[in-house]
């Protein structure tokens, strides 16, 4: 039989555009990917965001300091301590004070089980994203001890605005460093217990070698920090390239791996959590008598414009603060890591199934509210 | 390399750029129309070697419209800021730097979709939030809506 015009259309036309979310598991929110198919495999795909944009840029701009530090908790609501962190740091450069040693341990600690928590909840979900539905009792069993850390400490489990510019809103609780070490003792336990499920698995190997693949020079062009750019080889660790705190005090190593399949990004963040247990460690029973809050008249930045880049459990925060001088800022900025990590999903996904682009996407660890701010 | 030496490299190859008084980078304020040109120069520079851009944002001052970009080299580790101003409030317009930097593409959907600020030849100019029958452009100084309560 001859061929048609029509036959020959929709030959050409063999894909279809579904779309993915915004109420997908595998999004770990509300994103939206408008995936178009041909067959079981991605040709292109197009991320929609602002399903939870809450415009915290603008309100910020008619709050003081201290009040615009609870709305970046909401954030990446699992690096809260370390977004409140970021702000607290930038106006202290901008008031050019300096906080003590004991607020640096403690900001320090507090970041790293952050850190911990964070990669913990990962680990869980992405599990479950590759049909392992074990890796989240395992996860969330050990991360709720660091959320009763948190809430002993700060009163809140997980959006605690503990941190504040010109130091801490109150002393740790007395408990903290028993509490801490208990922690970090069961956890090196625990640990080994996450590589025996997941990282010798022969079928999660096949899920995960191989897949995704983004190159050094795609990670650094796309912007993408954190645990997905340094498995692909970029020197990205703000806690190495501008130490703040008490980073310049503790000895860890960068995890670099030059691969960038989503094996080793998993891989990066498994060993990320070793590396943390051991920076807790080191400061946990030093940390130095002192003052927790700096007693500041007002808290004002000078006219001009400060930035301040951190590390959160995604990558490289910024916060961009530009100040007339008062209590407000002019315009207040954030360079969230989630929103620069999304965008390379496109390029990396290109050709794989479907099946795999919720491991690729699970392995870049997005937080939507992040994005969205 | 030390902020002298940016300095010097930059004036060199662009005698009209102006230094900005940032205490933390080095910053070069520039005419609109050179921006592309100066981020090119900077990307390709075997000294400079600018090959990450980790911030791009904007900011509504009285003069105009600010586009800031924070630049470093992941290799050699220095860091940059330019800045260009826009003075035409109503009709801002300046070339996208999509073409050197990725991460721009967005970083640029993200500025015109909150301060309408229109890049050109980007491939891509979308508003990136909010919906694409929004009126106006929130971030603003000016901008009102129903909900925008008066003092």
């Amino acid at each position: 039989m001859e061929e048609t015009l029509l036959d020959i259309e929709l030959k050409e036309k063999e894909e279809y555009i579904i779309n993915m979310g915004p109420q997908h598991p595998s999004t770990h929110g509300v994103l939206r990917l408008e995936v178009c198919l041909e067959g079981e495999k991605v040709k292109y795909l197009r991320p929609h965001c602002g399903y939870i944009h809450r415009g915290i840029e603008k309100m910020s701009e008619k709050l003081t300091y201290p009040q615009l530090l609870h709305l970046t908790d909401r954030m990446d609501y699992l690096s809260a301590h370390i977004n409140n962190e970021a702000v607290a740091l930038c106006v202290e450069n901008a008031m050019e004070v300096e906080v003590s040693d004991r607020v640096k341990y403690i900001r320090t600690i507090l970041a790293e089980l952050t850190r911990i928590a964070s990669h913990q909840l990962w680990w869980s979900a992405f599990g479950m994203d590759l049909g392992a539905l074990t890796t989240f009792f395992y996860g969330l069993r050990d991360r709720e001890k660091i959320l009763d850390i948190f809430e002993e400490t700060t009163g809140s489990r997980l959006i605690q605005s503990y941190i504040t510019p010109g130091g801490l809103m109150g002393d740790i609780h007395p408990n903290f460093q028993k509490r801490t070490k208990e922690f970090v003792k069961y956890f090196r336990k625990k640990l080994p217990e996450y590589d025996q499920l997941l990282t010798g698995n022969v079928i999660f190997h096949e899920r995960t070698q191989g897949i995704g693949i983004m190159s050094k020079e795609d990670a650094i062009d796309y912007g993408v920090t954190g645990p997905p750019g340094r498995a692909s080889g970029f020197h990205c660790d703000i806690r190495k390239i501008a130490p703040y705190s008490a980073y310049p005090l503790v000895k860890f190593n960068q995890i670099l791996f030059t691969e960038g399949d989503t094996f080793h990004r998993y891989l990066v963040r498994i060993k990320e959590m070793w590396e943390s247990l051991s920076i807790i460690e080191q400061l946990i029973d030093n940390i130095p008598p002192g003052e927790t809050m700096l007693s500041l008249k007002a808290i004002k930045a000078p006219k001009g414009e400060y930035y301040q880049r951190v590390e959160t459990a995604r990558g490289e925060l910024g916060v961009y603060i530009v100040s007339d001088g008062g209590p407000l800022p002019a315009r207040i900025h954030y360079r969230t890591p989630n929103f620069s990590n999304l965008f390379v999903l496109n390029k990396i996904a290109q050709g794989h199934k479907i099946a795999d682009l919720v491991a690729i996407s699970g392995s870049l660890d997005l937080v939507i509210p992040d994005i969205d701010r | 390399m030390t902020r002298e030496e940016m300095t010097a490299l930059v004036r060199g190859k662009f005698p009209d750029v102006k230094l900005g008084s940032n205490k933390q980078f080095p910053e070069f304020i520039a005419a609109p129309d050179q921006i592309h040109s100066l981020c090119t120069a900077l990307k390709e520079d075997a000294q400079t070697k600018m090959d990450y851009l980790f911030c791009e944002t904007a900011a509504d001052r009285k003069d105009g419209f600010h586009l800031v970009y924070h630049l470093t080299s992941s290799a050699l580790g220095h860091c940059v800021m330019l800045r260009t101003v826009l003075t035409d409030k109503a009709k801002p317009e300046v070339e996208t730097v999509g073409g050197i930097w990725m991460a721009a593409e967005f970083y640029e959907r993200e500025i015109f979709d909150l301060f309408g600020i229109q890049f050109a030849h980007h491939p891509d100019l979308r508003r990136i939030f909010l919906d694409d029958d929004w009126v106006g452009y929130p971030l603003r100084k000016d901008y009102k809506d129903s909900f925008t309560l008066e003092h």
